[in-house]
């Protein structure tokens, strides 16, 4: 019913408009700290001044005695932790006993304005018993004295085995091992975190957040504030940028409902850019060794891999960062024998979670540093040693991924092609080089972050009498044009316009359960739930306008607000008398649709993380202009493929892929998360580099279509993705411009002139990890292959 | 929100009330452009009650002259007016170059050259809110005892970064001050001390009024090259000013300053004197720069490694001088040789 | 120090509004909280990302670090007077096609800089629109389209179409 493929769409595929586009350029869109409500008062956290330390005494008297104070409270007001994943539920809206990191939360007021606010909180007295800090993988795993939590500072420590690596490796014509480090860096979203609370005298709570999941937010707020999530509604306001920033919950958003429940009046806590660096949840820092054995030929034919990461002061997603560490290696590159070990570390940072990759882009520079390294070694070029190691497409990789659709070797081929690789990299000019990498991705997790059986996207849909449609949706639009993939595939099913789609998302009285903008899930999971209802709401259409007609429904076909006869197109009905005629004969026309991926995971224990219904692919050629006397970077020139499986909006898939490169060419070059002192180093915008419009490349984007048999329409994921291959890009191409490897992000000049230093010595010419700390990972859980593998 | 303190403000019509409302108001601050001042106070680096305007002194805007009468630069006047001024070609080039490198647009628009020259120095131990200042113990410019970047040392170590500072020492500028005993005028070498917190010897209550550059009488070249991570917003971390007088085509006199590698601009025209009589050639320059970056002390209290920026210095200074010279600025032998 | 309210006026988008507020709150905070205009985003308000910015007598400039007691002479126009007469100004309709607004927080800072640009450049290169953008930080977009969205609107305004 919808148009089949090869059929000329109306609007997938075009680059339009996006829905909530003119609100935008206009200032329209309310942000949450756009929101004022009569009466609100303006909540602040007092933040602990100690990484690490005991809680003695804390008294907030002379806080709450302040004139225009309505509010202070204490953990002792939140006892219940909570925790974005079930395993990791250990966190406290303010802390009780201890605190973990410079910034971690210990009281909040609500008060008149944010002046008195300060002033409150400089009048809590807070006495601290300091403990012993962990500000690395290496103090965290050697040091003595009380752990951050429980007994030691090992979160999670995993080993999976597939196949025979060892085995594999003795056998292998030629091995090397690499090491490198992967240093943390953050979201820097351009808004920073708001929340605004409000309890209505029916007992009812209203929470306005930035966040990426509000589902997530809303299950936690029950828990915390022990209400039944029946009397909480949760709203997610548009995203100014979240990038995996706004997908836990936070202290903020409980005290903000907190403080609007005991003072009866809205509360507002927005963060300050500091807090933000202080929420974070972003990068871990990754410390990595990887080992490959390979035939003559470069035919990978077993590889090692074995990772640590610091993770901050508390869990969020880090089990699930632990393993993605660990997962996607062999969904890019056919490997017939793997090992994983991956293991995360408590330090007494802010707490690391997911930044747009999501745990992959620091393995993924180690493997395609690493790869580069042995095709020098073998004397094959960097593109050809891929293309030998090739994904196959409709296969499981050897941990059970299942890949459908896999576009890398256009991808490889396009960007070599573009950039004129082959020719030229072997010939730059001086300080110039030109480097390669590939890599691939999700669309959407396929496991949900709490085990259930339900559906992870929903979408309803209800027809007015005059063709226009309201669409109900949990997901939230992040910037990343959810509300136009959403909108457009069901104008396209229905053979409406764009604009005939009203959309209400992410509110939790109102629109179904979408499990949030993270994990690049929207476009495929809440796409497909789109899609469902569309094609039941057409069916009763089809149905109805048949019975208008005097024809059969398999004969109409829906375009440009018309039902019509495909063969003798001047039948037809307006799409508005169709919906009248349903709706006289059988009330009013919705319907709901929803999207479950299927059960992928393989039989092992910790085959949650890394399955997904379908993997993108991305190929990059970065070039560099390095100065050899400073060690300065320059990057004048990206070239950047992406499997997209079908672009729904051209124009807003290039705008995700040039933001990846964008994101990734400052994660490679100044992006970093330093500690100093036990705390922060430059918790700014100003200290905390990330590129303006001097430091942006031209940028060449080609966007290959494989149409993914799973995705709707065949559409893949683009907003992670393109970001990967180009980290590892610029460290090649800074090996190709001065013969030098630099082993550690982000590629800082003081670190290209260390190389150029060591190399000058004749030593080895890299910067880098020389070992990695003494560490006992349990014994791998030895997992069984795919048939597919077995004769390998 | 970050916010501001409660403050008060006046807005005086002339420069005299505006001295006479800082002398007689406790906790009173000067405010020009406000683009320095006012991050610190959301960071609550000064104890400010009261904020005096000078935006209501239009006289205080005005830029006079040119390079052959002599040019008076109002100490009002934005970086953009400054480094858009048609007078500030040629010989006086660098101090242009220096205001349109300066941090953004937008701050271009609004600060000015009276409070970039009095930019207050910067140290990432002390440009931090008062939360994390609090977290680190302060430090010995506020609030605290010990310099946090040199523990056992006695003095504060914060570091000068305006860009415009150093050039208007290697162009030999006055800066005119007025106070309650009237105006006094002297040279911008003189209006800053080798140290981070009291860094000038300008009074709390004396108002800058304006830049002179005395007329151009010989050929006079300059550059100003500046180091930082990113092409906009950043403060320096190295900044060379050098400005030749030429006659009949050798270096009659030679001056030159460093920013950002001290608690003042780091005066090196004694390491320039070789260039005195000579048409300097690129060995000449690069000689001249191998020794002339050693007053560069820069500490680990700003972006990257100080190192680093201590190994720049040299490099800088011979693209600053090649450039003032007429020769290619990047051409230069000094830059092949740098090793850690 | 007690908080007393001083009267401001301001003109806004070339309406004049008098409120009465306190003399610290900045320019931005006098938009957002006092006359309701919250259109005008920020990011940092130490001016060390440019999300707050407006125009000053048709220049950029920084809200967070104005204030309104120094500017009660002067014109300033916000995101929400980009607009004229309900008619969007052609960069506005630029960004919205070619996608130059993603999140859509830099937005309102990114269009009233370009506007400053086109008015006193009208046919800028690809440098200079990346030279008056400078400024301005987005994380979202990588600044591709948005200098796209410039040269559209400027092609555009020349050829009589703005």
């Amino acid at each position: 019913m919808a148009p089949a493929d090869g059929e000329d769409f109306a609007i997938i595929g075009r680059s339009l408009t996006k829905p909530d586009a003119m609100a935008k350029v206009s200032g329209q869109t309310r942000f949450a700290d756009d929101l004022a409500l009569p009466r609100m008062l303006y909540g602040r956290l007092l933040r602990s001044p100690n990484p690490h330390a005991r809680i003695l005494s804390l008294d907030v008297s002379r806080a709450r005695a302040l004139p225009g104070v309505f509010a202070v409270l204490t953990g002792e007001d939140l006892p219940e932790k909570f925790g974005i994943l079930p395993v990791s539920q250990d966190e406290e809206a303010l802390a009780r006993e201890k605190v973990r990191y410079v910034g971690d939360p210990i009281a909040a007021v609500a008060a008149a304005d944010e002046w008195v606010a300060e002033e409150a909180l400089a009048l809590i007295e807070v006495r601290f018993e300091d403990l012993p800090r962990y500000m690395s993988i290496e103090e965290a795993i050697q040091g003595q004295g009380e752990p951050i939590h429980g007994r030691s500072n090992v979160h999670k420590a995993v080993a999976l085995e597939f196949g025979d690596t060892e085995a594999a490796l003795s056998q292998a014509a030629y091995q090397r091992e690499d090491m490198v480090f992967f240093e943390g860096n953050t979201h820097l979203p351009m808004e920073q975190h708001a929340a605004v609370g409000h309890y209505g005298q029916d007992g009812k709570l209203t929470l306005w957040s930035s966040t990426q999941t509000p589902h997530y937010v809303h299950r936690a707020l029950g828990k915390v504030l022990g209400l039944p999530m029946s009397r909480i509604r949760v709203i997610a306001t548009p995203n100014g940028g979240g990038f995996g920033g706004k997908s836990d919950i936070f202290s903020h958003e409980l005290v903000a409902a907190r403080l609007a429940m005991v003072t009866g009046r809205p509360v507002k806590i927005t963060l300050t850019r500091e807090e933000v660096f202080y929420a974070h949840r972003g990068r871990h820092p990754v410390l990595m060794k990887v080992r490959t054995g390979v035939d003559r030929d470069g035919r990978i034919a077993s590889m090692q891999f074995t990772t640590f990461l610091d993770g901050g002061a508390y869990g969020s997603y880090g089990v699930a960062s632990t393993y993605y560490t660990g997962a996607l290696q062999p969904a890019t590159y056919a490997i017939p024998a793997y090992r994983f070990e991956g293991v995360r570390l408590f330090t007494n940072k802010p707490p690391c979670g997911p930044k747009r990759g999501h745990g992959t882009p620091q393995p993924r520079f180690a493997l395609e540093v690493h790869m580069d390294r042995l095709a020098e070694d073998l004397g094959i070029d960097p593109v050809t040693l891929r293309l030998r190691n090739l994904p196959r497409a409709n296969s499981r990789t050897v941990n059970w991924l299942r890949i459908t659709s896999c576009g890398l070797k256009e991808c490889i081929e396009r960007v070599a092609e573009e950039s004129r690789f082959l020719a030229r990299w072997k010939s730059m000019p001086p300080g110039r080089g030109l480097g390669f990498a590939v890599s691939s991705y999700l669309s959407g997790a396929g496991t949900a972050i709490y085990w259930n059986d339900m559906p992870h996207s929903e979408v309803q849909l209800k027809l007015d009498r005059n063709g226009g449609v309201a669409l109900f949706c949990g997901a939230i639009d992040i910037g990343q044009g959810s509300d136009h993939v959403l909108a457009a595939i069901v104008a396209e099913v229905l053979g409406i316009a764009l604009e005939d789609v009203q959309l209400t998302t992410a509110d939790t009285d109102l629109t179904p359960i979408d499990l949030g903008s993270y994990s690049s899930r929207v476009t495929f999971m809440a796409g497909n739930a789109a899609r469902v209802a569309a094609e039941r709401v057409m069916a009763r259409l089809f149905a109805a306008a048949a019975r208008v007609m005097g024809c059969e429904p398999e004969e109409l076909r829906a375009r440009d607000r018309r039902i019509f006869r495909r063969e003798r197109q001047e039948e037809g009905i307006p799409f508005a008398q169709a919906v009248q005629a349903a709706e006289a004969e059988d009330g009013v026309v919705s319907a709901t649709g929803s999207y479950t991926p299927p059960r992928l995971a393989g039989p092992y224990k910790g085959s949650g993380v890394g399955p997904s219904p379908a993997y993108s692919y991305s190929a990059a050629v970065v070039e560099v202009d390095c100065d050899p006397r400073t060690g300065e970077v320059r990057v004048p020139e990206v070239w950047i493929a992406h499997d997209i499986g079908r672009a729904i909006n051209p124009v807003l898939v290039e705008g995700q892929v040039e933001g990846s490169v964008y994101m990734a060419l400052g994660e490679a070059l100044m992006e970093e998360q330093t500690f100093r002192l036990g705390l922060h180093k430059f918790p700014s915008m100003l200290e905390y580099k990330s590129p303006t419009t001097l430091e942006t490349p031209v940028m060449h984007t080609y966007l290959i279509e494989t149409i993914d048999p799973e995705g709707p329409f065949g559409a893949k994921e683009a907003g992670q993705g393109p970001l990967l291959p180009v980290i590892p890009a610029v460290a090649n191409a800074v090996h190709n411009a001065l013969g030098v490897r630099i082993d550690e992000i982000p590629i800082t000049p003081d670190r290209v002139l260390r190389a150029l230093a060591e190399k000058a010595r004749g030593h080895a010419p890299r910067v880098g990890p020389a070992a990695i700390p003494a560490f006992s990972f349990p014994p791998p859980i030895r997992a069984d292959v795919p048939d597919e593998w077995k004769a390998r | 929100m970050l916010r501001l303190p409660r403050l008060r403000y006046a807005r005086p019509a002339s420069v005299r009330e505006a001295v006479e409302t800082v002398a007689t108001q406790p906790g009173a601050m000067l405010l020009a452009g406000g683009t320095d001042l006012l991050p610190n106070l959301k960071r609550r680096q000064f104890d400010a009650t009261m904020l005096v305007s000078l935006g209501g002194i239009p006289e205080l805007r005005a830029i006079e002259g040119d390079d052959r009468s002599g040019l008076r630069i109002g100490a009002g006047a934005t970086l953009d007016q400054v480094a858009s001024h048609p007078a500030l070609t040629d010989g006086l080039r660098a101090l242009a170059q220096a205001c349109a490198d300066v941090s953004t647009p937008q701050i271009r628009m609004m600060g000015t050259i009276g409070g970039n020259l009095m930019v207050d120095p910067r140290c990432n131990y002390y440009n931090q809110t008062e939360h994390w200042r609090r977290a680190v113990g302060y430090c010995l410019k506020r609030d605290g005892d010990i310099c946090l970047v040199a523990r056992s040392s006695p003095r504060c170590w914060a570091i000068s970064s305006s860009d415009s500072a150093p050039v208007a020492v290697a162009l030999e500028a006055e800066v005119t001050l007025e106070g309650p005993s009237g105006a006094r005028r002297l040279r911008v070498s003189e209006l800053y001390r080798d140290d981070g917190i009291a860094y000038t010897t300008r009074r709390p209550e004396e108002v800058i009024t304006a830049l002179e550059l005395a007329p151009v009488d010989r050929r006079l070249t300059s550059a100003y090259w500046k180091l930082r991570r990113r092409g906009s917003f950043d403060f320096p971390i190295l900044g060379v000013a050098v400005a030749c007088w030429w006659e009949d085509g050798v270096v009659a006199r030679a001056r030159g300053a460093l920013g950002a590698v001290g608690s003042h601009p780091v005066d090196i025209s004694d390491y320039l004197s070789p260039l005195q009589g000579a048409r300097p050639d690129g060995d000449l320059i690069a000689s001249v720069a191998e020794r002339a970056d050693k007053p560069s002390r820069p500490l680990d209290n700003a972006d990257l490694s100080h190192y680093w920026r201590k190994r720049m210095t040299r490099v800088y200074i011979e693209r600053a001088l090649r450039q003032a010279c007429g020769l290619e600025p990047m051409a230069g032998l000094l830059s092949a040789q740098v090793r850690s | 120090m007690t908080a007393t309210r001083v009267p401001v006026r301001l003109r806004v988008n070339g309406e004049n509004y008098e409120v009465m507020t306190f003399p610290y709150k900045t320019l931005l905070e006098v938009l957002r909280e006092d006359l309701g205009l919250t259109g005008t985003k920020h990011g940092c308000e130490l001016g060390e990302c440019s999300t707050c910015g407006v125009l000053v007598d048709g220049k950029p400039f920084l809200s967070c670090l104005a204030l309104p007691l120094d500017l009660q002479e002067r014109a300033i126009t916000t995101i929400e007077g980009m607009a004229e007469a309900g008619r969007p100004h052609p960069l506005q309709v630029a960004f919205a096609e070619l996608g130059a607004a993603q999140c859509g927080y830099c937005t309102p800072a990114m269009l009233l800089t370009a506007r400053a640009l086109l008015d006193r450049d009208p046919s800028p290169t690809r440098e200079a629109i990346r030279q008056a953008l400078s400024g301005v930080l987005c994380r979202c977009t990588g600044y591709v389209k948005i200098f796209e969205a410039v040269e559209l609107a400027a092609l555009r305004m020349r050829d009589g179409a703005g």
